[in-house]
């Protein structure tokens, strides 16, 4: 086990009854680092995110924060845990004041430093306006940032939020990605969502979970260079020859598309640069011409549902 | 800890208007109970002044009062204990507890601690009915402690046993009926076994009303209160591991 780690989740797993909703996952997250967690609907984000936090218990399998043992010392680790749950565990009879004293006191903050804590906390998620206000009358994307404030209260070495932009505007979802990549310099944080674009936005890694299992797991880095263009489209007033455009260098294929558009597909080498020597010299007269990019929703569809394949023939063969 | 979860549990009690309206009606018909009682007093008085060591106002205004004061308490306790903990799962609230660095243990106990000082507020403002007779005349203090004790025993076992019925269910209202239905057998349990010998004892050692009536006579038995202890630990012991056990199954 490494002593960096500040979660190190081993051969987590967990049934609901005969359903499998988390299989053998296993990972880490190391100090400032943003681990984004993706998958589809029931694909067991939730449920691991709940055995990370002490809200469920875990089948088998083993979980340490911050080098502490969760099962067996809970009280301990969890006071290095902030979670921010899908639905924010908010009092709505009670005022953003009183709640985050409350939560201040719940984390055990000493009395003497719980105001600052409230008014940092506030600070951070843009509260400082609404202290005195019932959470109740509050709305949605507020109740969402009490409860993020809640999670950080007492700054905690790992944040865990499950789908915190959620039910917000545009302008709040800029401003929450930007809290949480501000977190992400001092914190831990893992944050589960199915919008693809946040993790791109804010993550620094990307695990896709699909079925309970980990199917996917890499640096946003490296989710980038396999997203890297290997194909570009054309668009040519003119009609180009298409045994002309395929024996261009690194073309592997071209593939006409309507309107005199082609979609070249290359290898190793980027064509561009001969592609529109030749254009000018053909006289192609060339409109367009974007890379195109494989999208990370693309790589998550090819990732859930190919195991999804995978799994449909491993359940017929059985 | 526990103080912090009591103090936000009776927070919550008096942010809601059912605490309010709970206080007002139960002192309403408590005091409408202790007037009744204070007349029939003084209608018998004339023939009390000529008996020798005759029954004084803590026998014929305070124990009667006492005793339907406990009724009254069967009725609301459900109404104050059914959402602790079913409002909470229900609400999704419960996580802030569970992902805090507190116990189960803590979580329950400062719960119950909650409920249990609303219910002391609302003895505290009972108390001071009989305690208003002093102004006129004289009370056994003896027995009207013994009678406060015995109620609030009553109270603690009806409130632990509440919150157990709370952490059964995500609905108020079903953790309420529940809780009603059971304080009600354990009060009248006895009943069936009256007029038989055989079995009635081993009911009516189960029945709340049974402890409780010895000490608004004034009879402090470590028996009657050890009872009291009794339930209230193991309910509040159930309520733990049932808490505990929502963690392992959803």
């Amino acid at each position: 086990m490494s002593r960096e780690a500040l979660v190190h989740v081993e051969h987590l797993t967990r049934y609901y009854s005969q359903t499998c909703a988390v299989d053998d996952v296993s990972f880490d997250l190391a100090k400032g680092e943003v681990l984004g967690f993706l998958g589809p609907n029931g694909a067991g984000k939730s449920s691991t995110m709940q055995m990370i936090t002490g809200n469920l218990a875990p089948g088998a399998g083993a979980i340490s924060i911050a080098g502490t043992d969760l099962l067996e010392q809970p009280k301990l680790a969890k006071r290095e845990i902030g979670y921010l749950p899908e639905q924010p565990p908010v009092y709505r009879e009670l005022t953003v004041d009183e709640y985050l004293r409350y939560c201040a006191r719940l984390n055990r903050i000493p009395r003497s430093h719980v105001k600052g804590a409230v008014s940092s906390a506030k600070e951070r998620t843009g509260l400082a306006d609404v202290g005195r206000r019932l959470i109740g009358n509050l709305s949605k994307g507020y109740q969402q940032r009490v409860g993020i404030a809640q999670a950080i209260i007492h700054n905690p070495a790992v944040v865990i939020l499950d789908e915190p932009t959620v039910g917000l505007d545009p302008l709040q979802i800029r401003e929450i990605r930007a809290l949480i990549c501000e977190l992400g310099k001092e914190h831990g944080i893992i944050l589960s969502t199915h919008i693809l674009p946040e993790v791109q936005a804010t993550c620094t890694r990307v695990q896709i979970i699909n079925r309970g299992k980990l199917v996917f797991s890499d640096t946003t880095a490296g989710l980038e260079s396999r997203m890297n263009a290997t194909a570009l489209i054309a668009g040519f007033h003119a009609t180009p020859d298409l045994a002309t455009l395929q024996q261009l260098p690194g073309v592997e294929r071209a593939e006409p598309l309507a309107d005199n558009r082609f979609r070249i597909h290359y290898r190793d080498s980027n064509p561009t640069e001969a592609l529109v020597e030749q254009s000018v010299a053909q006289r192609w007269r060339l409109y367009e011409l974007t890379p195109e990019r494989r999208t990370l929703e693309q790589i998550f569809i090819e990732l859930t549902c190919s195991e999804e394949q995978h799994t449909h023939t491993a359940d017929t063969s059985q | 800890m526990i103080f912090t979860i009591a103090g936000r549990e009776l927070r919550s009690l008096f942010l809601s208007p059912l605490a309010w309206s709970i206080l007002a009606v139960t002192l309403f018909i408590l005091a409408y109970l202790f007037l009744t009682q204070i007349e029939t007093y003084i209608g018998l008085q004339p023939r009390l002044a000529a008996i020798e060591g005759a029954p004084g106002v803590a026998d014929i205004i305070v124990a009667p009062l006492f005793a339907d004061a406990a009724v009254v308490l069967l009725l609301i306790t459900p109404l104050i204990t059914m959402r602790a903990l079913s409002e909470e799962h229900r609400n999704r609230t419960i996580s802030l507890l569970f992902s805090a660095p507190v116990s189960m243990t803590e979580i329950v106990i400062g719960k119950y601690l909650g409920i249990l000082s609303f219910f002391v507020i609302l003895l505290g403002l009972l108390a001071l009915m009989p305690l208003s007779l002093l102004v006129g005349t004289e009370l056994d203090m003896g027995k009207f402690a013994a009678g406060m004790l015995g109620l609030t025993l009553v109270v603690a076992a009806f409130s632990a046993i509440g919150l157990y019925m709370s952490s059964l269910t995500e609905q108020p209202t079903v953790a309420a009926v529940t809780t009603f239905g059971l304080l009600l057998l354990l009060w009248i349990v006895d009943w069936a076994g009256n007029s038989e010998a055989t079995g009635s004892s081993a009911l009516a050692q189960l029945s709340m009303l049974r402890h409780y009536e010895p000490l608004l006579k004034g009879l402090f038995s470590s028996a009657d209160v050890a009872y009291y202890l009794l339930v209230i630990l193991l309910f509040t012991g159930f309520t733990i591991r049932r808490m505990d056990a929502s963690r392992l199954q959803h």
